[in-house]
């Protein structure tokens, strides 16, 4: 048996609410994020999981009960093995589940990203700001009704938004579905194109 | 035969120590041939702009190989890639701390309109927070485009009313 299904098993004796998750590759559990942290500790100092790869969010809609779900992906030095931990936020408005940067440093950045995303909040991480988007930034571009074109937001520097009068846009993809001709051997023909390229920014697309 | 053109030349002899111009054609030469570029590398455009100052390419045949780190030394700002939302305040401020006269070239797609990235996270064309006077197409240009807009620049450079710019200063 391999030492990720053993641990696993160990797992699910002794915390009840850890529980089998589908997946296609890596063995899998839901972890209550109340027991978070106990699992992540276990898996690090008792079964050998000693590398932290990925934290990242999923954000499965609005409406959807739970909403949020917080996603670990360990590796392990000795067996070379991947486990997938995942813990779902009880809150979908406000969602939070603990930080593990007291586990693995490296989870620092990895929190800060799914929080600057998705706007998890990891409770007791040292550090928690934005990462990618500037401090300030009101929406959180990875949740599913963000939409894709982007919102209309002002820019975080008021002097030069003063000065240039312009802010970050809604940016329509505009003219797809872009197709790729063949072209021969006339590379500038061969170039993926709009098939309407009618409408832009500044012209909306008739009829929508 | 050495000297069998001297007449066609500049000859002090002759003429003294005097040389009939205009301002501006002045000015303007010694503007145009000393550009001092002020590389905003952002993205991979950057590795493009690199290659251009390098041996192969040799951006100082010319004359702007003095890159200058410092936006107070600079002539022309070369923006060299992607300019996030995050990222164009700075860009802004610091065209903002060139002394004029200045210039601009928007390297690559990305520079000119955002490029491939229409999204929110990306300014659509740096033309949005500063006057470019170039933009180079390509995805990234090779380096030949960009000396190409170096040279057009120095065309654009060649036609201005610099005399009388300075003197209604």
């Amino acid at each position: 048996m391999p030492r990720a299904l053993e641990a696993l098993a160990a797992l699910k004796g002794r915390w009840a609410g850890v529980a089998d998750r589908a997946s296609l590759d890596h063995p899998a559990v839901n972890v209550p994020a109340a027991d978070l942290l106990a699992v992540l500790k276990s898996l690090k100092e008792e079964h050998g999981f000693d590398m932290l790869t990925d934290v990242s969010g999923v954000d499965w809609a609005a409406g959807a009960r739970p909403r949020f779900t917080v996603v670990y992906h360990l590796f392990s030095t000795r067996s070379h093995e991947y486990v997938r931990i995942a813990a779902d936020c009880a809150d979908d408005a406000a969602p939070e589940v603990p930080s593990a940067v007291g586990l693995w440093p490296g989870a620092d950045w990895h929190e800060r990203e799914a929080f600057d995303m998705y706007g998890i909040r990891f409770s007791g991480h040292p550090d928690l700001r934005r990462i990618l988007m500037w401090e300030g930034y009101p929406h959180y571009p990875l949740r599913k009704d963000f939409p894709l074109a982007g919102i209309e937001t002002i820019l975080p520097d008021a002097e030069v938004v003063a000065e240039t009068k312009t802010g970050a846009i809604a940016a329509p993809m505009m003219g797809g579905p872009f197709v790729a001709h063949s072209g021969g051997i006339n590379l500038t023909d061969a170039e993926p194109r709009a098939k309407d390229e009618s409408w832009t920014e500044r012209r909306p697309k008739p009829g929508a | 035969m050495v000297s069998a053109n001297s007449e066609l030349t500049y000859d002090s002899k002759i003429e003294g120590d005097v040389i009939v111009s205009r301002a501006d054609a002045v000015i303007n030469w010694i503007r145009s041939n000393s550009m001092w570029p002020m590389p905003m590398g952002l993205a991979c455009c950057a590795i493009e702009l690199m290659a251009t100052g390098a041996s192969r390419f040799d951006i100082a045949r010319f004359g702007a190989e003095v890159m200058r780190f410092s936006p107070r030394q600079a002539d022309v700002m070369i923006v060299a890639g992607t300019v996030t939302y995050k990222m164009s305040s700075a860009v802004r401020r610091i065209y903002d701390q060139m002394s004029a006269p200045k210039w601009v070239i928007a390297m690559g797609a990305c520079a000119s309109t955002g490029g491939m990235y229409r999204s929110y996270a990306v300014l659509q064309g740096v033309d949005r927070i500063i006057p470019v006077d170039v933009y180079v197409s390509g995805c990234p240009p090779r380096p030949e485009a960009l000396l190409d807009a170096l040279v057009k620049l120095q065309d654009k450079v060649k036609r201005e009313p610099s005399a009388s710019k300075l003197l209604s200063a």
